[in-house]
């Protein structure tokens, strides 16, 4: 098999598994950026490999060569030049006949928060330096901090579990008609990457609150210091960790 | 009327001139008496002073990187007695030379701009760090001079003169690293003023103290230095008025200012060496002998060695930045990494990627002008499919929202995709990124390897702890980076990170001993072909010259950008047209076009070296057709 019709199966085999096998035997559908990112880096893989010595390159062009040049390919040559442009025809084809497909949201993976916490008009302190109040029960008041937990669950099921689910996996019965989709907080990349404080924000200020950058935010999140406690609040945040097993986002010392 | 081509440039250029003149024109027209901003004509403030200080560091950060590998080559050829290491670190001394009065002329330009455009914020700076500008200019003209006399005494100083030449060559990199580090204080500082408890200065400590005491008379010093560490960050500025309330050293080690000094020193390194490396590569592109296409053959090699030595601690040192940034103000940390510049990250991964794979491909290519080095042709599929596959994993966005259509948003059940999502995490990219510098070590290992064969009795047991120590290493820093999606972050971050870290540093320090040792007497049983690297190869050179450019002009957007809407954060906010955050876009556009000016001006400087040069082979024209080869 020569070296060219291997890099055309690698290729193409990458293809399918990217798009067939882990989109979709493995996991669900890579969207089609993701997967033209990936591809094109395969290329480049395969660029290195034939042009790094001279005699793989050379390897490499000759089918490509004979193809176009010698007699005895004439039937190959005269195959390609149908195939190519109904290949080009049918990828046009496939963009363009599709229904509309809106694009995704662009707002922003997260919002930056505001460099000091409020609830209402009451400045708390900076969002860098505020702490749960409650947290440090976990070591000191185990009974303490357990009925803190519980009350926390008990304010999340009366209000957010519509929207965050009873596995607080951001599958509540209302999520589906939601977009963007309540926060999935079994997700390893959301609680570990934020401080107790940035979620107080959130839950506090809910959609409205965003910032002015990085907008449309298009958060259905209610402003909850309307409704909520301060303390009821911070007891949601730790039953959020409690539940799932993650901590929030410690700096610790500086050095 | 026939017109001569020589009227004809003397027409264009009076219309030029006068075009010129009206675009200026409405400056003149400008109250000069004291004002907040004045806009810059035609392109604006920003623009003027983004373009000014682009490539004042671009030229900077070549001048001073590239002395800190000629001393050091041309001490390696001062121990040797070999005499082209030392024509070598000559050459690139003289295209110092030719950068050094462009620096100075590009900082003159910036800071006429900035004294112009942004009088306020030039009265608060000076007014802090005065002292340090006074410092500077003193350095300055220590720099000066000893460039002078280390490139001009150059000849003069050979034999028994040598080690006083080495002594100004040292000499030449303490006065430019501290030049570097008195400017990197005035703009860390607008980034972070303030510093930890530990380390201010007993002024700021009283006045913090009393200024807490006033702020709330409910309290006394005792309660107030409740939880107070050393770590605590106390900011150098009052925070009711705004006033600046510390010591002008307290303002120079402010918390971003070593992370930045340590980044941007290993950065010029591997800038220079790029630059170099490029430089080379033209050369060697149109080089008319054999004798000067190994020379440059060889250069080229060197610059790249160089620039591969700085690329490789790189990611480490910008790991460190990010952490402080991050410690110093969450906000910031998440705008960084998370929101306003997450997608610059990305494509911060897209350019590191190149410079891996440019560099790794430059070294492989490299192994094809060695006999002998073909045994090792056989591992390179399996390289290329690491390095590739771990560049991926950097490249994957977390977030996908962006760059998905709404059905696949609906599809994959969120932003973020249940698998690949992993990949967006940092745990993950710093795994990829290890794993991509000891795979770059191991094609340098090969390199050096090519065309010898080791004569020591214990050279199987010798490969065999080889092998094994990559091989653990890949393990430990797989698992670590595995473990690192179940812990708390702070752990993973001061922890797990820089155990990664060291496992790869231990294993590229363990291996070089070893290897070392295992090839000191070693047969050699091919020759470098100096001058026998393909063309393809040297146009990666120059693509890794112009990637490394890009890169700088995208993180000073990201370093630069992240004070958002503030002159100095959280203290001097910014009140000009200019104050929203450009999107990247624009951004891009604007590196871009820096890039452009860089290289004109880059290589008219070469040209010119070159051309002098070409007067004097002229003068005295030497046949050379003997290709140099060499064991090494």
């Amino acid at each position: 098999m020569s070296l060219f019709t291997i890099c055309l199966i690698i290729l193409v085999g990458s293809w399918v598994f990217l798009r067939f096998v882990v989109g979709g035997i493995i996991s669900v559908p890579i969207p089609g950026s993701v997967i033209a990112m990936y591809m094109g880096l395969i290329v480049i893989a395969i660029l290195v490999h034939i042009s790094v010595e001279d005699s793989l390159f050379r390897e490499f062009r000759r089918p490509i060569l004979e193809t176009l040049v010698d007699d005895k390919r004439r039937l190959h040559r005269r195959v390609l030049v149908v195939l190519i442009p109904l290949l080009l025809l049918g990828y046009t084809y496939s963009i363009i006949a599709q229904r509309a497909n809106p694009p995704g949201s662009p707002r922003d993976a997260h919002p930056s928060p505001p460099l000091q916490l409020t609830y209402k008009d009451e400045v708390i302190g900076t969002m860098q330096d505020v702490v749960n109040p409650f947290r440090h029960y976990e070591k000191d008041d185990p009974e303490a901090f357990k009925a803190h937990v519980e009350n926390g669950k008990r304010v999340y099921h009366q209000n957010c579990f519509y929207c965050h689910g009873d596995h607080l996996d951001g599958q509540g019965h209302f999520a589906a008609y939601l977009q963007p989709l309540p926060a999935n907080f079994q997700d390893p990349g959301i609680i570990p990457n934020f401080q107790e404080s940035f979620f107080f924000w959130r839950v506090a200020k809910g959609g409205p609150g965003l910032p002015a950058a990085g907008t449309p935010w298009d958060s259905a999140m209610p402003i909850w210091e309307d409704h909520l406690t301060k303390d009821e609040i911070w007891d949601v945040i730790l039953f959020l960790s409690d539940y799932t097993g993650y901590q929030f986002r410690t700096f610790g010392e500086a050095h | 009327m026939k017109i001569s081509k020589k009227r004809l440039y003397l027409i264009l250029g009076c219309v030029l001139v006068f075009y010129a003149v009206l675009a200026i024109a409405p400056a003149f027209a400008q109250d000069m008496t004291e004002a907040e901003y004045r806009p810059f004509p035609v392109i604006g403030s920003r623009t003027a002073a983004w373009i000014a200080a682009q490539l004042h560091l671009l030229f900077g950060s070549f001048i001073l990187g590239v002395p800190m590998f000629a001393v050091i080559i041309e001490f390696i050829g001062w121990k040797t007695k070999d005499e082209r290491y030392d024509r070598m670190a000559q050459e690139f001394i003289k295209l110092c030379m030719g950068a050094f009065s462009t620096t100075a002329l590009l900082g003159g330009v910036l800071v006429f701009i900035l004294i112009w455009c942004y009088p306020k914020v030039m009265s608060k700076l000076s007014g802090i760090f005065g002292p340090t500008m006074i410092f500077y200019v003193i350095l300055f003209f220590g720099e000066t001079f000893t460039l002078y006399l280390y490139s001009y005494g150059w000849d003069k100083m050979q034999g028994r003169h040598k080690g006083w030449h080495l002594f100004l060559g040292v000499l030449l990199n303490v006065w430019g690293t501290a030049i570097m580090f008195v400017s990197n204080s005035w703009l860390t500082y607008q980034t972070s003023p303030a510093t930890q408890h530990g380390i201010i200065s007993e002024t700021r400590k009283k006045s913090w103290m009393d200024e807490q005491l006033a702020a709330d008379p409910s309290l006394t010093p005792e309660t107030v230095m409740e939880g107070v560490t050393d770590h605590t960050m106390i900011p150098l500025h009052n925070e009711a008025t705004g006033e600046f309330m510390a010591t002008v050293w307290d303002a120079v080690n402010n918390f971003t200012w070593m992370p930045v000094n340590i980044h941007r020193l290993i950065g010029n390194i591997a800038f220079g060496g790029s630059i170099v490396a490029a430089y080379a590569a033209f050369r060697f592109l149109v080089a008319k002998t054999k004798e000067d296409k190994a020379h440059y053959d060889w250069m080229g090699y060197t610059g790249n060695f160089i620039a591969l030595c700085g690329l490789i601690p790189l990611p480490f040192a910008g790991y460190w930045l990010g952490r402080e940034i991050y410690l110093f103000n969450n906000t910031m940390g998440i705008n960084m990494m998370g929101s306003l510049f997450s997608w610059l990250f990305i494509i911060q991964a897209v350019m590191i990627g190149v410079l891996f794979i440019g560099a790794n491909y430059y070294l492989w290519s490299g192994m094809g002008r060695i006999d002998g080095a073909e045994i090792y042709a056989r591992y390179r599929p399996y390289m290329i499919i690491a390095i590739i596959v771990c560049v991926a994993i950097w490249m994957t966005p977390r977030t996908l929202s962006k760059i998905s259509t709404a059905s696949e948003l609906s599809a994959m059940g969120g932003a973020n995709h249940p698998h690949l999502g992993f990949f967006g995490l940092m745990t993950a990219k710093n795994t990829a990124v290890n794993i991509v510098i000891l795979t770059t070590f191991l094609s340098f290992l090969f390199y050096r390897r090519s065309g010898k064969t080791p004569t020591a009795s214990w050279r199987k047991v010798g490969n065999i702890a080889i092998s094994s120590i990559f091989f653990f290493a890949v393990v430990a820093i797989v698992v670590i980076g595995i473990v690192g999606f179940a812990v708390p972050t702070d752990f993973r971050v001061n922890t797990l990170t820089p155990w990664q870290v060291v496992i790869a540093l231990v294993a590229m320090f363990a291996v070089t001993v070893l290897d070392v040792f295992m090839y000191r007497r070693a047969q050699t049983s091919g020759t470098i072909k100096w001058g026998g690297m393909t063309d393809r190869s040297q146009y990666v050179l120059i693509l890794l010259a112009i990637t490394f450019t890009s890169l700088m002009g995208l993180m000073g957007y990201a370093r630069s950008g992240l004070r958002e809407q503030w002159h100095v954060f959280g203290v001097m906010p910014d009140t000009s047209p200019d104050a929203f955050t450009p999107p990247l876009s624009e951004a891009v556009n604007m590196v871009a076009i820096i890039m452009v000016i860089f290289f004109a001006l880059v290589g008219f400087i070469f040209w010119l070296g070159l051309w002098g040069e070409k007067k004097k082979q002229a003068a005295a024209p030497v046949e050379a057709e003997v290709a140099m080869e060499s064991d090494d």
